[in-house]
């Protein structure tokens, strides 16, 4: 027999999942409405996401090479960022300006502030909200079979109104991601099942989405005009994939109910009252700010713990 | 649908077919046996006998310490070779007892109790304390003191342990479908002690068998219930169980019987019948011997006292050669370096695995994800107090509470970074008991 035993700190087992495989897990979530976005605006969103996912997995490798760290972009989170990034741009996003986009999102929102797990801004939405203020021009001309078309969300800004199922579907303007309801409910449906995300956050930001709408956009319970601004913008997306981000979003269960309702405020806020007809991002980076104090309280109380506390000196346990 | 459990825990694989099937078979002592002076929480024990002395099987070799401690009995007829530290299982050196066996096992003389219902409470405790019996699930808490609660009539439940949640262990397992009768009895005796108490059994649904097997033989006992719970772990937890029986939560700083209840595992039970009716100290108990490593999987009888060396080449040798040896369950059993550890009264299980499957993991960042908040059965946050402990915040990890932690090892076992939580959460725990301790 050998003297060379292992020995370790119990537990000696441990569950499957490891961060990578979750990482996995979003991506293949992801597919259903990145298919989508590549056959509703042709090769060109295709052309994007690649884009966008090469820049970020070398932006990575680079920076922690350049800065004598450990590589770590086989965990898959750069690949995450990347995709959704593209998912948050117009397919006619001119290529140089995703690439600045990418890099700005891996080196300054997340590699700057420590890597994987240690940034507070959610880095594929610090990313785009920062070609939104640089790029304002290009990163808001959406375009649906090969003309100018306004979102829904600004066409009902307008006044104007939508076709519901086109909604649905996503068979209108918007970012490559973002359009289908369908597709995006598909991943978040994955996700659930995969035991990635749970409904806490989303539901949260949903339903007090819609009380917000109901009590202050002036349409009352105008089931048209609620389907229009779940469906018609980056909502679902955000809600799904973005919103529950474990890096950026509170850990304590009560905090993600917090969480989620000022999402629902900060975004019925920004698309009722603020000047663009969007507002998704905003309020998911706006919150991830607010991550810190949401968490502080809302420390959950542990197991057998009331507000009178009894005290006893011994301890028994079997 | 409708099983009763708590809230949080995980599902490890359980590995318990490995073990289960096979009936228990005796293991006889060769050589020497080794007796710690404290394996029981509490004062150590003091011995009674010296180097040279020749002693029976049940014949009391070390004496209780204290009221909060236990006597020790020799499980082998032999002499006395020594008095001296020896290694056991969680590492520390401990003054203990060695005994080097005659093979004889010739026995002093044990009274037995044809009628235990004709004892009084008083008699009942003593027998229980002078027999030796702590909690044999693992935390060897003095059983007579668990039984003498404040208020007995207060007392409302008397919970056997018998969910068996570790992966791999199958010695309840294996002695609730071989020896009930000793469980029911045991529960018995118990209930005796505390006239306004329900005997509840709290099974996991994996062992549906024995749900039904005690369930039959229950039928009459209106004083006795089975309770079939989720299987998941920690469902053996002693707070976690009081919940899942009686919908009743207690934190660190109050006792089972704050809330009622009385908790004892299978193997403590059965060892009330023996020291009762047959009126045997504690000298054996079932041990599961499991993993890919040995010849035989199975659970076995063992004297208390045998190493695990013993045990291992009674059963057959390694098939493979081990690289992980753990005492106890893989939950929250010790990891061992050496076969030369004694098996005691608290000793339930030895695993021997030809690889060692953490060993190959490395530690990412954390990302945050809240899987060790959904695991953990005491509603922690363990991610948050283990990052107190590297920053060395022992305010902020009393402030989430640590303190209520139970060891129980999920949060690592969820951790998709493979982050040691349990291990640095313990860590802080005990530096701040020590504190404490020091401020009295």
């Amino acid at each position: 027999m050998s003297d060379l035993l292992h020995v370790s700190s119990s537990p000696h087992v441990r569950a499957k999942d490891d961060t990578s495989r979750i990482m996995l897990y979003v991506i293949i979530a992801l597919l259903p409405t990145s298919l989508f976005g590549i056959f509703n605006f042709g090769p060109r969103a295709l052309l994007l996401i690649l884009v966008c996912i090469f820049t970020c997995v070398i932006s990575e490798f680079l920076f922690e090479k350049i800065t004598k760290r450990k590589v770590t972009v086989k965990d898959l989170s750069a690949v995450v960022t990347g995709l959704l990034l593209a998912l948050n741009l117009p397919h006619t996003l001119p290529i140089w300006q995703a690439v600045v986009g990418s890099v700005f999102a891996i080196v300054v929102v997340k590699m700057l502030f420590g890597g994987l797990g240690q940034n507070f801004m959610n880095p594929a939405l610090g990313g785009r909200v920062f070609m939104l203020v640089s790029f304002a021009a290009t990163m808001t001309n959406f375009e649906f079979d090969g003309v100018a078309s306004a979102t829904p969300l600004a066409m009902i800004k307008s006044g104007e109104s939508v076709n519901t199922l086109d909604l649905l579907i996503g068979r209108t303007g918007g970012t490559i991601g973002e359009t289908s309801t369908l597709f995006v409910l598909i991943g978040a449906i994955i996700l659930i099942l995969l035991g990635v995300i749970d409904l806490t956050i989303p539901g949260a930001y949903i339903v007090s989405f819609v009380v917000f709408l109901v009590l202050f956009s002036g349409h009352g319970f105008d089931s048209n005009y609620i389907v229009a601004q779940l469906c018609g913008g980056g909502l679902m997306l955000g809600a799904f994939f973005m919103a529950t981000d474990y890096v950026t979003s509170p850990i304590t269960p009560m905090g993600k109910v917090l969480f989620g309702i000022c999402l629902g405020v900060l975004t019925g806020l920004y698309r009722i009252f603020g000047n663009s007809a969007e507002g998704v991002s905003y309020a998911i980076i706006f919150s991830n700010l607010l991550v810190p104090l949401i968490e502080k309280i809302t420390i959950p109380r542990a197991f057998g713990i009331v507000r009178q506390k009894k005290t006893k000196e011994v301890k028994a346990n079997e | 649908m409708g099983l009763k459990t708590f809230k949080g825990g995980v599902h490890p694989y359980d590995g318990k077919e490995l073990s289960k099937e096979k009936p228990i078979k005796e293991l006889k002592p060769q050589g020497e046996l080794v007796y710690p002076l404290s394996q029981h929480i509490g004062a150590p024990a003091t011995p009674v006998v010296s180097v040279g002395d020749t002693v029976l099987r049940g014949q009391k070799i070390a004496d209780a310490g204290g009221f909060v401690s236990a006597p020790i009995f020799s499980a082998v007829s032999g002499t006395v070779k020594a008095i001296e530290p020896r290694r056991v299982a969680v590492g520390d050196m401990v003054n203990s007892i060695i005994i080097e066996s005659d093979g004889k096992f010739l026995e002093t003389g044990f009274e037995a109790c044809n009628d235990y219902t004709s004892l009084s409470s008083d008699e009942i405790i003593k027998k229980i304390q002078d027999a030796g019996i702590v909690g044999m699930g693992g935390a060897g808490f003095p059983t007579h003191v668990k039984l003498t609660p404040n208020n007995p009539e207060k007392i409302e439940y008397i919970i056997a342990n018998c969910a068996e949640c570790e992966p791999y262990l199958t010695s309840d397992y294996r002695s609730m479908i071989e020896e009930p009768e000793k469980l029911i009895e045991g529960m018995k005796i118990i209930l005796q002690l505390f006239p306004n108490a329900k005997g509840l059994l709290g099974i996991e649904d994996n062992k549906s068998d024995v749900i039904e097997s005690l369930t039959r033989l229950t039928k009459h006992e209106k004083r006795i219930e089975v309770v079939p719970l989720m299987t998941k772990y920690p469902q053996g937890g002693e707070r976690q169980l009081i919940y899942a029986c009686t919908g009743r939560s207690i934190n660190s700083k109050m006792l089972p019987a704050d809330a009622g209840c009385i908790v004892d595992n299978v193997a403590t039970i059965n060892a009330i019948y023996t020291a009762i009716v047959e009126g045997k100290p504690v000298m054996d108990r079932i041990f599961t011997l499991t993993g890919d490593a040995v010849m035989e999987p199975r659970n076995y009888r063992i004297c208390i006292g045998m190493t695990c060396k013993d045990i291992v080449e009674q059963a057959g040798g390694f098939v493979r050669e081990p690289k992980k040896l753990i005492s106890g369950g893989p939950m929250m059993g010790f990891a061992i370096f050496s076969l030369d550890i004694p098996t005691t009264k608290t000793s339930g299980a030895l695993l021997c695995f030809s690889q060692d499957e953490v060993s190959k993991f490395e530690t990412t960042a954390c990302i945050n994800c809240g899987r060790c908040v959904e695991a953990c059965p005491e509603k922690l946050v363990p991610s948050r107090l283990s990052k107190f402990t590297e920053y060395g915040d022992k305010e902020s990890f009393e402030a989430w509470y640590g303190l209520e932690c139970i060891e129980c090892g999920s949060c690592s076992f969820a951790c998709p970074a493979r982050k040691p939580l349990a291990q640095s959460i313990k860590t802080m725990k005990k530096q701040i008991l020590a504190d404490k301790r020091k401020k009295k």
